[in-house]
């Protein structure tokens, strides 16, 4: 089954500039309990992404092509108010900075009462629910922490407070943007394992992103690449980071410090920019950068699935 | 050899809490160190240890409660804001937050200009420096008439960048120059801060979470824990050898980008105690694996052997292994 279906989308903003095209023909899906992560070049689109997927792209934005079908519903046609019912209830999100998602002013307890307020539950039932979310992300002494405010709390555990929170409505769909980033490599794991765990128990899916290779490798079952507003590739986890496809996803590994062996002060990197895109090139997205570019990269090379899963956007993928 | 900026027992103290219960909380509790020119010094730890507090401190946007700062030998910390102002000309910071940090309605060319027209340098031009600056953090003159919210993140921290090397500092202060970059825009990030660090000799402290940065970027780190250093070092022996409890602890969880990688972990407890009620004996009592009796009342000293400062009663050995212990991840 599949929870969420990503069709052929294409996401456009309107600048002084003229078009900019921020996501081109992607299409992926995030089957049924499984963690899908998404990494890419900084401004490859990942939070346009999300937008699209949340209904909340900015004002000069615009889906014009495509569809984004979570539970047999095209979101890309649902009303505000639909939207609104979905997010926090079916889907919801963790961010980078938890502070964006908790209310200063309100008790933690308080607001994980209001995220229950269609549950139908009485005062105390939500109040029991909440504690036991708590426990399960390991606050200690849960019942006094619900009394606490969101600074009261250290930056881990606000993050745990937040996946608490996240997790509260049994959401079908988890969408998490950079949730570790803050955080030291040992909380980072331990909320990574957390993260992995709760998933099993409520039978979720997650959309993760992360520039984190190495959290990316140990957390999700499959990897999206994304290049100036593309998917590149897609597979399991495991086809993507033993027998990368394609050549920026190739290139984005080896470009991992954690895979330098010995000690280098000079890191590796991709020469070049990503285009602009206002003005997308006619051919391959990647050409300008690309040490194996041919002529027929002149062309907008197809979609190859290379093995079972594994489809890399490439004139030089073929299927083995 | 002398160092650019020595530091000694530096505190920062916060006031906490509404008004009628104030408490004041230790920010940076203690922290000593020096640094050389032309030196990488890599500062580590959680979230909230108080590496930007004391980073701020360094640069005078923070006032210190206790110890001092040297900066080129003049003591720094009892200096007011005014008489701050020149030196910042020497000792650049950049931010946390990039985007955050550059004023929206100023254009990239001006925002490069800025250091010069703040401390009133009226003999350099700015028609020249502002491409010189933009092309040394390898962006074309075009990027002059960007607004911020119209760069990437890679390219916002090179404006970054070019803004911290503007008048020539002798210190560069990164605090998370690459935290939401991929990792090919971090590298070259850091290969330019490499650079130069070579050409103009520069000293640079960087703070981050990446620890796989930090080993090939640093000359030597320290770890910080609740406001304090609790190890001290050359970055390789460090990595090749953690001595406390938190550092290899620390090591042992960072993620390797291998699906297939058996992990061997230090599993820590994961709360992390309150500034407000620091634990007593050695702060990291409440997680450590190798916790003895007596580290619960007597805390250690941070004590230098060769070339290693470590903050434990039984600094570890090499490869150690915690001792059986239950815990609660
Ligand atoms: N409101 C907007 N108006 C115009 N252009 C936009 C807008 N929002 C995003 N863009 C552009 O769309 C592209 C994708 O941006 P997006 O923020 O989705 O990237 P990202 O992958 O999340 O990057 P990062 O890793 O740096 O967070 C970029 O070129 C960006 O400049
Ligand atoms: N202005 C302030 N008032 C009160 N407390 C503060 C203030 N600034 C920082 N603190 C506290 O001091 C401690 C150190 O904060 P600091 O921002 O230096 O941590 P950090 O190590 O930089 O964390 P991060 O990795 O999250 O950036 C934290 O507990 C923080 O809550
Ligand atoms: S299509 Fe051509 S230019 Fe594009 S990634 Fe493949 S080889 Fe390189
Ligand atoms: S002094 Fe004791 S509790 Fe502290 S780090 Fe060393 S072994 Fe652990
Ligand atoms: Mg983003
Ligand atoms: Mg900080």
């Amino acid at each position: 089954m599949t929870v969420l279906a990503i069709k052929d989308l294409n996401v456009t903003f309107s600048t002084e500039g003229g078009q900019l095209h921020a996501l081109k023909n992607v299409s992926f899906d995030v089957p049924e309990r499984r963690i899908v992560g998404v990494v890419g070049e900084s401004g490859c689109g990942k939070s346009t992404l999300i937008n699209a997927i949340l209904g909340l792209l900015a004002d000069n934005g615009s889906i014009d092509a495509g569809s984004i079908t979570f539970e047999g519903e095209d979101l890309t046609r649902l009303g505000p108010a639909r939207m609104q019912e979905l997010r926090g209830q079916r889907i919801s999100t963790v961010f980078q900075d938890p502070m964006g998602a908790l209310n200063p002013v309100l008790s933690v307890g308080r607001q994980m009462r209001n995220i229950q307020y269609r549950s139908g539950r009485s005062r105390s039932e939500k109040d029991a629910r909440s504690e036991a979310m708590l426990r399960q992300v390991r606050i200690p002494d849960a019942q006094a922490a619900l009394a606490r405010y969101p600074h009261e709390f250290s930056g881990g555990m606000r993050q745990r407070v937040a996946i608490a929170m996240a997790l509260m409505m049994k959401p079908a769909l988890l969408i998490a943007d950079e949730p570790t980033t803050a955080l030291d490599a040992t909380l980072e794991v331990a909320t990574i394992e957390l993260l992995r765990e709760l998933q099993q128990d409520i039978a979720c899916s997650v959309l993760f992103i992360s520039h984190h290779l190495g959290v990316i490798a140990e957390l999700c079952d499959d990897v999206v690449v994304m290049y100036a507003g593309e998917v590149v590739e897609r597979g399991t986890t495991r086809q993507v980071f033993h027998t990368p496809r394609h050549p920026y996803a190739r290139r984005l590994l080896e470009c991992d410090p954690a895979r330098q062996s010995g000690r280098t002060r000079h890191l590796p990197t991709i020469p070049g920019e990503i285009p602009d895109l206002r003005q997308r090139p006619p051919g391959c997205v990647f050409a300008t950068r690309c040490d194996q570019r041919v002529d027929a990269c002149d062309k907008v090379p197809p979609d190859v699935a290379v093995e079972t899963g594994h489809v890399a956007r490439c004139v030089l993928a073929e299927a083995r | 050899m002398s160092g650019i900026l020595e530091i000694r027992d530096v505190e920062v103290t916060f006031e906490v809490g509404p008004l009628m219960r104030r408490r004041s909380i230790l920010g940076v509790a203690g922290v000593s160190f020096d640094l050389h020119a032309g030196e990488t010094f890599a500062i580590v730890g959680e979230s909230g240890s108080g590496k930007t507090t004391l980073a701020r401190a360094i640069n005078g946007l923070q006032g210190i409660s206790n110890g001092s700062i040297r900066f080129d030998e003049e003591r720094i910390d009892t200096l007011g804001g005014r008489a701050m102002k020149p030196l910042r000309r020497r000792m650049s910071m950049m931010f946390q937050d990039p985007v955050g940090s550059l004023s929206p309605r100023m254009k990239v060319g001006n925002l490069i200009a800025e250091p010069f027209r703040i401390h009133g340098i009226v003999d350099k031009n700015p028609n020249v420096e502002v491409p010189r600056l933009l092309s040394l953090v390898g962006l074309t003159p075009e990027f002059a008439d960007r607004y911020p919210h119209q760069l990437s993140g890679g390219q916002a921290r090179r404006v970054g960048v070019a803004r911290a090397i503007a008048l020539n500092p002798a210190l560069i202060i990164a605090d998370e120059p690459t935290a939401g970059l991929d990792v090919s825009v971090q590298g070259e990030v850091l290969n330019l801060l490499n650079d130069l660090r070579e050409r103009l000799g520069l000293a640079m402290i960087i703070i981050t979470h990446n620890l796989h940065v930090v080993h090939h970027v640093a000359d030597r780190m320290a770890v910080m824990y609740l406001g304090r250093f609790v190890e001290v070092g050359d970055t390789d022996e460090i990595f090749r050898a953690p001595r406390h409890p938190y550092t290899a602890a620390l090591l042992s969880a960072n993620p390797e980008p291998d699906p297939d990688k058996a992990r061997d972990r230090i599993a820590l407890p994961a709360e992390v105690p309150s500034l407000l009620a620091r634990p007593a004996g050695c702060e990291f009592h409440s997680r450590c694996p190798w916790v003895a009796a007596r580290c619960k009342s007597e805390a250690p000293e941070f004590v230098q052997s060769e070339t290693r400062k470590v903050a434990c009663h039984t600094p570890l050995e090499p490869g150690a292994r915690p001792p059986a212990m239950e815990v609660t991840l």
